[in-house]
């Protein structure tokens, strides 16, 4: 699990591994929505409960961008997508289920 | 009330699919504004057709269109269709057309909590503002439900995306894998989209494949309901455009050559009427397809356009085998006239050979037409019936007149052919007909709608100078043919010939009788004038005795005192 690159180069296949044990999150929701307002609100409390200081968020409101639908293949809302650490991990819904977002994103596994 | 649902029915709007024969069959084209439901099993080309729909409206409608695709990926889309001439690339540049490829991996999606398709319409959305789409094909969404899970969720998220694609106006095709029996699609998409069905098949029967078309649905407008055969090929798809044209056609009083001078006298009007069918049936070897030769040959010759179909024989045969018959149809497919269309009966079913023969037809727009044999064809009576039915009647809507050869077997006549004859206009039967060890052939007109024919049995002989009818001999024992008519021909000659002596004989009694009364008159005659001449004789001697005895009187008495 060692490889010298620059962490933000990774791309949406999560090709490139860093180092920093970090998980990046970006989190795709439409519009202000009561599913969106509970994603983010869920999201930023399992992060700030399992991974205190070692998560960075993006929200990317797709009604302000739409053209990221296409772009990282975006079907349902909102959609959680885990560009790092590898392997690229998607999830949906409004992560109100905690057991299933960190069996999902495979939290257990050391991330250095 | 009424009325006012009369006007919206007549202002229904339609958006031609540019699918040759599926606007007529839907009367213009897909429901506007609505969304339109292709199912079908794997492989029949619902991706095609929905691809076509875009690729016309973009072309021909000036409706740019956005293709959603769930299962294949923009470039292999790209190049499944350039075999078709499709160039997609060149539409995506020019902004009429987008393609997004939508992908769904199960395994890569995790749930967790509520959520909705949102994503989907905003892509969607975004797809259809950027370049002004008036069209949209969704392919398929069924993988949604693979990808995530058959669930109420996506149920509502369907539904509504059924309205919403309506609200936004857009013309929609949403294919559908077809489902296990009974079903018309696996997934039950059907209840979403109801304004129009369409279904298509793939079917195989006797090892030949034939692809069909159904429109199952069609709210608020008539189409046809009929399955239509279609045909996918480097021009792309069509449906066999045959809307059953039924028997409302034009009818015409031009007549045509049958290209056999013999025949022509046999038909009152001197051939057939234009756009008229025409059944030329027999058993092998009858010259059926001499005859529908003479019949294309005598349409070029009067300049006229000509198309023979073969399911026999390849067109260089023909043309060989026709010149042994004293006919030069390469002269007429060198300036164009003519043109040979030879396939295996076998190649296709009997519904993709309607649509090919009509599309070449529709292309080559031709004055009379021969299909040779019909016999060869395969697949159930009622079948053919049916195929010939509409080839027929797009025929005669056409004007162009037909000639069928039907191959039968002996002397008797199968009840296909009973079926078959209603179709036709004029039937001419060709038959062996055997005696005396010989075989000879026979025509003779079975029925002829519309004019007076003649009911006789004619010989015929195939020679290097054509086909000669010859005149028909019929003694006291019927119609004689061959070198029985032949024996029968000498005899009566010999009994000519003997009358014709015994007239001569008495002539010349009666000519010598003639001359020698003729000669007694004559002797008579003479004899007459003989005696009369000898009378005058006597008469002039009289006179003159007379008259010496009065001189001499006179003579004597002046003598006798008058001197005095």
């Amino acid at each position: 699990m060692t490889s010298p690159t620059t962490p933000d180069a990774a791309g949406e296949d999560g090709a490139e591994i860093p180092d920093d044990g970090i998980f990046h999150f970006r989190l795709y929701i439409a519009g202000q929505t009561s599913k969106s307002l509970a994603a983010i609100r869920n999201l930023t409390l399992l992060c700030d409960t399992h991974l205190p200081e070692r998560h960075k968020i993006e929200v990317l409101d797709l009604a302000e961008n739409p053209e990221l639908a296409a772009q990282d293949q975006i079907i349902a809302v909102p959609t959680l997508v885990r560009s790092l650490p590898p392997p690229l991990k998607r999830m949906i819904g409004t992560l109100a289920d905690p057991e299933k977002f960190l069996i999902g994103l495979d939290y257990s596994r050391p991330a250095s | 009330m009424n009325q006012q649902i009369k006007t919206t029915a007549e202002h229904f709007q339609k958006a031609p699919s540019g699918i040759a024969g599926l606007d007529e069959i839907t009367f213009g084209g897909l429901p506007k504004g609505r969304p339109t439901l292709i199912a079908g099993a794997a492989g029949c080309g619902k991706t095609l057709f929905a691809l076509t729909f875009l690729v016309e409206g973009a072309t021909a409608y000036d409706e740019p269109g956005v293709f959603m695709t769930f299962e294949e990926r923009a470039d292999d889309l790209v190049q499944n269709v350039s075999s078709l001439g499709y160039d997609l690339p060149g539409l995506i540049a020019e902004n009429k057309l987008v393609i997004d490829y939508v992908r769904v991996e199960r395994s890569e999606i995790e749930q967790s909590g509520e959520y909705d398709l949102e994503g989907l319409f905003v892509r969607l959305g975004h797809a259809i503002d950027k370049i002004g789409a008036k069209r949209v094909v969704l392919d398929t969404l069924e993988a949604l439900f693979s990808g995530l899970g058959d669930g109420p969720v996506l149920r509502a998220e369907l539904r509504r995306l059924f309205q919403w694609l309506k609200d936004r106006g857009v013309t929609a095709v949403i294919t559908a894998e077809r489902g296990a029996e009974g079903q018309l699609t696996r997934h039950g998409l059907e209840e979403y989209v109801s304004d129009c069905v369409i279904a298509l098949d793939n079917r195989v029967d006797e090892q030949i494949t034939t692809r069909r078309l159904r429109v199952m649905k069609y709210r608020g407008s008539a189409h046809g309901t009929n399955e239509y055969p279609f045909l996918i090929d480097k021009g792309g798809i069509s449906v066999l455009p045959v809307t059953s044209a039924g028997l409302s056609h034009s009818i015409s009083d031009e007549v045509v050559s049958s290209g056999i001078s013999g025949i022509d006298a046999m038909l009152g009007i001197g051939g057939y009427y234009r756009g008229s069918s025409v059944l030329l049936s027999g058993p092998s070897g009858t010259g059926k397809t001499t005859f529908g030769s003479n019949f294309v040959n005598a349409a070029c010759l009067a300049g006229k356009r000509a198309i023979y179909f073969s399911f026999e024989e390849s067109p260089e045969q023909i043309v060989r085998n026709m010149r042994s018959v004293g006919l030069d149809l390469d002269s007429h497919v060198n300036t164009g006239l003519l043109r040979f269309e030879s396939s295996r009966p076998s190649l296709f079913g009997l519904e993709m050979h309607l649509v090919l023969m009509i599309r070449q037809i529709d292309a080559f727009n031709p004055a009379v037409v021969v299909v040779d044999p019909i016999s060869a064809f395969r697949g159930s009576e009622s079948e053919i019936h049916a195929t010939l039915l509409r080839l027929v009647d797009y025929l005669k809507v056409k004007g162009i007149t037909v000639v069928f050869n039907n191959l039968v077997n002996g002397e008797q006549d199968d009840r296909n052919e009973q079926s078959l004859s209603s179709l036709m206009d004029v039937w001419i039967g060709l038959h062996d007909l055997e005696a005396n060890g010989e075989r000879n052939r026979g025509l003779f007109v079975l029925k002829a709608r519309g004019m007076s024919h003649s009911n006789q049995i004619r010989e015929y002989r195939l020679g290097s100078d054509g086909v000669t009818l010859i005149e028909p001999y019929i003694g006291p024992h019927g119609v004689l043919t061959g070198s029985a008519r032949i024996v029968q021909e000498a005899q009566e000659e010999a009994a000519t010939l003997e009358r014709r002596d015994e007239v001569n004989r008495r002539k010349r009694e009666f000519t010598e009788k003639k001359s020698a009364a003729e000669r007694q008159i004559a002797e008579t005659r003479e004899a007459l004038q003989r005696e009369e001449a000898e009378l005058l004789a006597l008469e002039t001697v009289d006179e003159r005795k007379e008259q010496t005895l009065t001189a001499s009187r006179s003579a004597a008495a002046t003598r006798r005192g008058a001197t005095t």
